[in-house]
């Protein structure tokens, strides 16, 4: 393996484990405000135990996102210090501002873990919340300084120079909104298939039904709603790749040639040396409508664009598809889940509605990694699309590929361990938290 | 604004050092004590951190945030010549803020624990004495963007016996610091003059551990008694902090802890003034050639004016909140 590409691997590495610690810290903290809440209004203890439980689950994420987070505050310049040199005064904006938001979080995570019967009850519960809000404005801040990446703004670039710098116009780049809707909804979804799959898989157990059963409402109910806004969120941004980064839209749809009445390709084996995609399924005018809302508008394909400007189609383009896919899944459970809600109440006991939702508990995140990989490989080779290529920033550093494996077996060690944590969490329900 | 953002950046490296290391000097303590005494040292350690420890390591995050924002040729080069020390102290960070809450966390209580604490005391050592040797290399010129060679680039860019010993120092004294906050946080009589004692073996500890760091600067020809006595501002830091440290050595034999804490703060505080005075703007020493300033170095106005207000502006949410969570949990210690 070359430094270059154990560089992106460590990257990509970081990045994928960081991803899902920060979505459920930033998502969990609402669940756990919600059932917190409960349990004040209605003095259910069921509800508080719930809360305790989940809790626990949050400092256990939260304290592995952190960690994780410093980790790639450090990489972008320990793999990339010729990006950085340049982008980290135009770009970092959203990171200082992403300081303080992190910073509260973790002041408000203290108040609310060791806060418990220490303080006035609605004090306590409102540092929860803190929690999520200073979560949420984190990721949202991340998410923009990575749309820069992908929208460069507030500099002009003359002759390899950086001129006329302004980080808030960086910050506001174009892809800033549409990018962090996008992730925000996939971390409420992701995350809320996950919690609610779990604990349906403990109803099906007969485990502490009660209290499984309060836990999967309440994180069903988000996670569906996540799932049904997500294609929203997704067309909006399909529409602004389309605008912004025709090249990157070719190579999720494996569009190779620029044509009007642009078929939408489903699965198939995308040939990079012939230009084709064969055995695939073609719905004539529906990428022409996906892209720009209407059947016949030309969409332009990898065939406006050099050979050495190509992301990796064949990546770029199953990851997109394994995305799209997962997120109609999720859709499906999700219209299903409250037409059952609204019509069908006794279905909810039904033993093929909670294997559903356990079926489902990595499909959010599967969704989530194959997302960032669009977003990512379908940027390549440019690590500032359009300004930098990815390989003129990397670290003149030799030997990166021991630091890939180094990281790669702490950060398998660690994956393993915080399953065995969760699974020893819900395994110990029934002794730690539903005590009634 | 320059000014500004640079009085930032020092401070979160001087509340860094101050708490993050007492939460690092934890460890330590848990690593030095007797397998008797652990259990009782881990038990008063998480009463007294267990809140604030997150918080205690923003600093460096914000730190990192400010160098690479605003002085990006900086930290692009600190990251190219001392990555492999940057990498380890990361793998330190991240198995020690792991195994501490797991360790808290984990509903099971089986042989992980041991794990889990056998990680955290040996990440609690190995991160400090790192984040030593990195500011020791940072200061003293080792790092040589001229060098061809692997080793003289990125190996002996930080492995010499200058940088090593400065790792040495910072360890004994994230060691102190958290033997001095814990005073504070005790509440019986025994637990107390437990780490009273402890202190004392602590700061005894960092004064070995200083005069190896000049020795070290003697061998390595490093002008540190140049920098410590070569103006008069550096002058006065180190006698006040001479002085302190009898003033402080008194008040631990004797047993009155009062001060203990604010003197230990004013002391890192003197020896951190005393260093940066004589090397401002220079952050980073190079070899051979002149070092980076932070005045020369810089990023465009409208990025460093920016960076400020949300310094400024972030600083009105942040200390309120920290404040009132030391001083909410110190109280109901005092009540319960």
């Amino acid at each position: 393996m070359d430094d270059f590409i154990a560089a992106r691997s460590q990257m990509a590495l970081s990045l994928g484990f960081h991803i899902i610690f920060s979505c459920i810290g930033m998502i969990m903290p609402f669940f756990m405000a919600v059932s917190h809440f409960k349990w004040l209004k209605t003095g259910n203890i069921v509800y508080r135990n719930v809360t305790r439980a989940w809790s626990r689950g949050v400092a256990i994420f939260f304290a592995t996102g952190a960690v994780s987070g410093t980790v790639l505050s450090f990489e972008l310049g320990l793999l990339w210090p010729e990006f950085m040199k340049h982008a980290g005064p135009i770009f970092g904006m959203p990171f200082s501002l992403e300081g303080t938001a992190f910073f509260i979080e973790a002041i408000a995570l203290g108040f609310y873990l060791y806060g418990w019967n220490k303080f006035n009850k609605w004090f306590h519960w409102f540092t929860g919340v803190i929690v999520g809000v200073s979560g949420l404005a984190s990721g949202i801040l991340v998410v923009a300084a990575n749309a820069w990446m992908n929208s460069p703004a507030g500099f002009d670039y003359v002759n390899g120079q950086y001129l006329n710098i302004d980080p808030i116009a960086a910050m506001f780049n174009d892809a800033w909104f549409s990018q962090a809707l996008h992730m925000i909804l996939a971390a409420l979804t992701a995350t809320g298939f996950a919690v609610a799959g779990v604990h349906a898989l403990m109803i099906l157990k007969r485990k502490n039904v009660l209290f499984h059963t309060k836990a999967f409402r309440i994180a069903a109910v988000f996670a569906c709603a996540g799932a049904i806004l997500q294609p929203l969120s997704g067309d909006i941004s399909a529409k602004d790749v389309a605008k912004r980064q025709p090249v990157k839209l070719a190579a999720m749809e494996a569009h190779f040639k620029t044509e009007e009445k642009a078929a939408l390709i489903l699965g198939g084996i995308p040939d990079e040396q012939h230009d084709t995609v064969r055995y695939a399924l073609k719905i004539p005018g529906a990428l022409s409508f996906l892209a720009h809302g209407d059947f016949k508008t030309p969409v332009t394909g990898l065939d406006a664009f050099p050979k050495e400007e190509h992301p990796p189609v064949v990546i770029t383009h199953y990851a997109f598809q394994v995305m799209v896919g997962l997120g109609m899944l999720m859709l499906l459970i999700a219209v299903f889940y409250f037409f059952t809600l609204w019509r069908k109440r006794k279905w909810l006991e039904k033993r093929w509605l909670l294997k559903l939702f356990t079926i489902a508990i990595p499909v959010g995140f599967i969704a989530v990694e194959a997302g960032w990989t669009v977003t990512e490989v379908g940027r390549q080779p440019w690590i500032i699309y359009g300004i930098m290529r990815t390989r003129d920033a990397v670290t003149p550093m030799p030997g990166i590929v021991y630091s890939f494996y180094i990281f790669t077996a702490v950060y398998v060690s660690l994956s393993i361990i915080v399953m065995l944590l969760l699974y020893r969490q819900v395994k110990m329900v029934g002794k730690l938290y539903d005590v009634s | 604004m320059l000014y500004v953002v640079m009085a930032y950046l020092w401070a979160s490296i001087l509340l860094y050092v101050l708490m993050g290391g007492a939460d690092f000097g934890a460890g330590i303590l848990e690593f030095l004590s007797t397998r008797k005494s652990k259990d009782q040292t881990r038990r008063v350690m998480y009463r007294a951190i267990g809140p604030i420890w997150e918080a205690n390591h923003m600093w460096l995050i914000i730190a990192i945030v400010i160098l690479f924002v605003g002085f990006p040729v900086i930290y692009a080069t600190v990251s190219v010549y001392l990555h492999i020390p940057l990498t380890i102290m990361l793998l330190g960070i991240v198995a020690r803020g792991t195994a501490f809450s797991f360790r808290n966390y984990d509903a099971v209580q089986d042989k992980m624990q041991v794990v889990y604490s056998k990680t955290f005391m040996y990440s609690s050592v190995i991160t400090p004495l790192f984040l030593g040797i990195i500011a020791g290399s940072a200061v003293s010129g080792k790092i040589d963007p001229q060098a061809t060679h692997f080793l003289d680039a990125y190996i002996f860019s930080w492995l010499a016996f200058f940088p090593v010993s400065v790792g040495i120092f910072t360890a004994t004294i994230c060691g102190f610091l958290a033997a001095v906050f814990i005073i504070g946080e005790t509440k019986t009589e025994t637990e107390r003059q437990r780490f009273i004692q402890k202190a004392r073996h602590m700061s005894l500890a960092a004064i070995t551990a200083a005069a190896l760091v000049l020795v070290a600067a003697y061998i390595d020809e490093i002008p540190l008694v140049h920098w410590l006595f070569g103006n008069p501002v550096s002058i006065a830091c180190v006698v006040l902090a001479a002085i302190s440290l009898i003033w402080m050595w008194v008040s631990l034999f004797r047993g009155s802890t009062r001060w203990l804490r604010i003197i230990a703060g004013a002391q890192i505080t003197l020896l951190l003034v005393a260093i940066t005075y004589e090397h401002y703007p220079v952050l980073i020493n190079l070899k051979d050639t002149e070092g980076l300033s932070l005045l020369t170095h810089k990023g465009s106005d409208k990025t460093i004016h920016a960076l400020a207000v949300a310094l400024l502006v972030g600083s009105i949410f942040i200390l309120p909140a920290l404040f009132y969570l030391l001083y909410s949990f110190n109280r109901q210690e005092e009540t319960a």
